[in-house]
C-alpha cells in the first residue's frame, strides 16, 4: 500500500487481495503484508520445504554442497538438457493451438528451466578452485560457447508443428522420468534431492504429451498424418538418450548415478502401451549419430544460444 | 432462460394463451427488476442466473471481454523477451508471469461465458477486430528494461483500476478479479524489483530503466480511460455497482503512488507538472495526448497490426489440434456409451 494516506487504496479493498505494495522496505510496503510472503521467490511454486535452485546456489557457495567432478559435469549434462529444452518451449507461450496449452507448455518450460538451474547450480560449485569462486547457473547458461553445452540434440530440435513439440516432450518426459525416479536414490544427496523434486513434476509431464498423443493420433486424418511424420522427425534423436559413457560408468559404479541404457527397457515399454494404444507403430527410422555430451551438436544449437545469450553478452558483468 | 424475454409466439398456443405468456413475461421482468433493484440498492451481488437488464449484460460481456482480452494480446509484449531474459531467475519469473496472464484470460472467459457469450465467439470477435482491448499493448517492448516498466507502471495502473472490481456487483466478475488482483500484486513487484535492480546497475543499465519509464508513463496514465466529462458509459457503470471510482479519481491515485515510489527507483516520471493539491488531497499531473490514444484505440498504433496478426495465426495454426481434440473426445464417447449399450 502506498505511504500517503490520499493516495491508498481503502483497506477494505485491499484485505486479502490486490495488495499494490512492491515489496520493497522504502517503497511503503511491508514484507509478509498483503499476498503472500513476500520474502519468497516467485519462482517457488510450492510453499514449504519444496528444494528450490537458489536453496542450492547457497548450499554450494556456503561449501555446504560439493559436487565431485565427474557429479559436476554429470549435472551439467543434464542441467543443460532442461535449460534447452525450456528455451524451446517457452516459445510457445502466446502461441499455442489453445489458451490451456499456453498454460500447460508454459508449465511445462517453466518446470524445466527449476531443474535446469538446480542443476547448473550444483554444477557451478565443482569450479571453486584454488581459491577461485564458483560459477552460478548464469555463468554457466549465457558465457559457456556451444561446443561446451552437454544437452544431447533431441531437446534442440526444433518445435516445428504442435505434433513435433509433442513428439519430442512424450520421447523427453517418458526418459526424465525414469532418470529421475532413479536418481531419487542416487549417493549424491543433492543430485537425489534434485530428481525427488523433478520426478514429480515429470510424471505429469508425461501425462500431458501421452494425451495428446492419444488425441492427435486418433483424432482426424489430418492429426494422424502429423503426428505420424513427427515421430518420424523425432525418433532418430531417441538412441542418444540411452548412451553409456566413461562418465556415466564411473557414477553407476558409485551409486551416485545409472547407466542411460539401463532406463532403456522401461522407458520402451511404457512408451509402447502409449503407441500401441494410438495404433502407432515405433518409428524404424535410423538413428542419428549424436555427440552433444561432448559438445558436438546439431546446426540448431548455435541459433538457440545465440537468441539466449545475447542481452547478457551486451553486458558483460551486469547484474540483472 | 428464464430471465429471457420470449421472443416468439409458440405455434401451438391460442391468441389467449399467448396474452397470457407475455403477461407472465412482463411479470417476470417486474419482478426480476425489482430483485435487481434491491441488489443495487443493498450492494449486494448478481448471480449468473439472476435476472438483470439486457443492457447490464451487454456492458458486462463488453468489459468483461475486453479484459479477457487485453490479458491474452498483453502476453504478447511479454513474451517477446521471454528467449532473451538476462538471468535464469528472470527467466522463469517472466515465464511465470506470462502463463498468469493466460489463466486470467481463462477466468475472464469463463466470467463472461457465464452471461451466455460463448469464448469461440469472443476469440472471433478479437481476430475481427470488433471488439477492442487495452491500447497499451499496442506499443511496442524494445528493451529489457519495459519488462520493468510494464511491471510496475502498466500492472500497476491494472490493479489500481481493478481493486475496486473486487466489488463489482456481478458476481462471476467480482471473485475472478479476487484472484487476478492477487497475482498483478506479484506481478507489479517484479516490474519494480527489475528497475530497481537496473536503476542500481551500471549508467547504461539506469539509463535503460529511465527511458522505459519515460516511455511507459503516459500511456499508463492513459488506461484509467478518458478525463470523466468524455467517458460517458462511466456513469451507468457506477450506478450498476461495477465502477466504483471514476477514471480521473484512479487515476491520481495512481500517480500519487508512482510518486512515492519512483523516489525508491532513485528514477524520474517524464512529467514537470505532478503536484499534490492540497486543497482537493489530491494528485495532479500534466496534460495527456488523448488524440494519440484514440489514434492506438482505433487501430493506429505501432503494434496493433503485429499483435492481432500473431493472435490469428496462432489460432489458425492451432485449427487442426482443437479439430484433433475435438473428434478424439467424440470418439471416446461413443466408446464408451456401446460399452455401457454392451453392459
Amino acid at each position: 500500500m502506498s505511504t500517503t494516506p490520499e493516495t491508498a487504496v481503502p483497506a477494505e479493498e485491499t484485505a486479502g487481495h490486490g495488495d499494490i505494495s512492491v515489496g520493497v522496505p522504502g517503497a511503503g510496503a511491508e514484507f509478509g503484508a498483503g499476498s503472500g510472503d513476500a520474502a519468497a521467490s516467485a519462482t517457488r511454486i510450492t510453499p514449504g520445504n519444496a528444494l528450490r535452485p537458489e536453496d542450492i546456489a547457497l548450499a554450494v557457495s556456503r561449501g555446504t554442497a560439493k559436487p565431485s567432478d565427474d557429479a559436476a559435469e554429470y549435472a551439467l549434462r543434464l542441467g543443460d538438457d532442461a535449460l534447452i529444452l525450456a528455451q524451446r518451449l517457452g516459445h510457445w507461450i502466446s502461441r499455442g493451438p489453445e489458451l490451456e496449452e499456453d498454460i500447460a507448455l508454459g508449465n511445462i518450460a517453466l518446470d524445466q528451466l527449476g531443474h535446469a538451474r538446480s542443476f547448473l547450480s550444483y554444477a557451478g560449485g565443482a569450479y571453486a578452485k584454488d581459491g577461485k569462486p564458483g560459477k552460478t547457473e548464469d555463468d554457466l547458461a549465457y558465457f559457456r560457447r556451444e561446443p561446451e553445452f552437454r544437452s544431447v540434440e533431441i531437446f534442440e530440435q526444433p518445435n516445428g508443428d504442435f505434433a513435433v513439440t509433442i513428439a519430442r516432450q512424450f520421447v523427453v518426459s517418458y526418459y526424465q522420468y525414469e532418470l529421475y525416479r532413479r536418481l531419487t536414490e542416487s549417493t549424491d544427496a543433492t543430485l537425489a534431492g534434485i530428481a525427488a523434486k523433478a520426478v514429480k513434476e515429470v510424471d505429469y509431464h508425461r501425462d500431458h504429451s501421452a494425451q495428446w498423443v492419444l488425441r492427435l493420433a486418433l483424432g482426424t486424418d489430418e492429426s494422424r498424418e502429423k503426428m505420424i511424420h513427427a515421430f518420424q522427425v523425432i525418433w532418430p534423436y531417441v538412441d542418444e538418450l540411452f548412451r553409456d559413457d566413461e562418465l556415466t560408468a564411473r557414477l553407476a559404479g558409485t551409486g551416485a548415478a545409472v547407466e542411460p541404457s539401463s532406463l532403456r527397457a522401461d522407458f520402451d515399454r511404457l512408451t509402447g502401451e502409449v503407441l500401441a494404444e494410438a495404433e502407432l507403430d515405433v518409428p524404424q527410422v535410423k538413428a542419428a549419430p549424436g555427440g552433444g555430451r561432448r559438445g558436438l551438436h546439431s546446426e540448431h544449437l548455435g541459433y538457440l544460444l545465440a537468441e539466449m545469450q545475447v542481452l547478457a553478452r551486451e553486458y558483460p558483468g551486469a547484474t540483472w | 432462460m428464464a430471465s429471457q424475454p420470449l421472443q416468439s409466439v409458440p405455434a401451438e398456443q391460442t391468441p389467449a394463451q399467448h396474452e397470457q405468456s407475455l403477461e407472465d413475461a412482463a411479470r417476470r421482468d417486474a419482478e426480476g427488476q425489482a430483485y435487481f433493484d434491491k441488489v443495487m440498492a443493498d450492494d449486494s451481488r448478481i448471480e449468473p442466473r439472476d435476472w438483470m437488464p439486457p443492457a447490464y449484460r451487454k456492458t458486462l460481456v463488453r468489459q468483461i471481454s475486453q479484459h479477457a482480452h487485453s490479458e491474452i494480446i498483453g502476453m504478447q509484449p511479454e513474451a517477446n523477451w521471454i528467449s532473451r531474459a538476462p538471468s535464469l531467475k528472470r527467466k522463469a519469473i517472466l515465464m511465470a508471469k506470462v502463463q498468469d496472464e493466460a489463466g486470467h484470460g481463462l477466468y475472464l472467459y469463463s466470467a463472461a461465458e457465464t452471461l451466455g457469450q460463448p469464448r469461440d465467439q469472443m476469440m472471433q470477435d478479437l481476430m475481427d477486430g470488433k471488439a477492442k482491448y487495452s491500447s497499451i499493448f499496442n506499443y511496442p517492448a524494445r528493451t529489457w528494461a519495459d519488462m520493468g516498466a510494464i511491471g510496475w507502471m502498466v500492472d500497476g495502473a491494472a490493479i489500481a483500476n481493478q481493486v475496486p472490481l473486487c466489488r463489482a456487483s456481478y458476481g462471476p466478475y467480482g471473485r475472478a478479479m479476487v484472484r487476478v488482483c492477487k497475482e498483478e500484486s506479484f506481478h507489479q513487484r517484479q516490474g519494480f524489483e527489475i528497475l530497481l535492480e537496473l536503476s542500481h546497475g551500471t549508467p547504461e543499465q539506469k539509463q535503460m530503466a529511465q527511458e522505459a519509464v519515460n516511455r511507459w508513463y503516459a500511456p499508463a496514465l492513459m488506461m484509467f480511460g478518458p478525463p470523466d466529462q468524455d467517458s460517458p458509459n462511466s456513469q451507468q457503470s457506477m450506478a450498476w455497482n461495477i465502477k466504483r471510482f471514476g477514471n480521473d479519481e484512479l487515476r491520481a491515485r495512481f500517480v500519487g503512488m508512482m510518486m512515492e515510489q519512483v523516489k525508491v527507483l532513485e528514477l524520474t516520471l517524464p512529467d514537470k507538472d505532478i503536484r499534490f493539491n492540497e486543497e482537493t488531497k489530491k494528485w495532479e499531473h500534466g496534460p495527456l495526448d488523448w488524440d494519440e490514444f484514440h489514434e492506438v484505440l482505433s487501430g493506429r498504433g505501432p503494434c496493433n497490426a503485429q499483435r492481432l496478426e500473431r493472435r490469428r495465426e496462432a489460432h489458425e495454426n492451432g485449427a487442426w489440434v482443437r479439430e484433433a481434440a475435438v473428434a478424439y473426445a467424440d470418439k471416446q464417447s461413443r466408446k464408451q456409451a456401446q460399452k455401457e449399450f454392451a453392459a
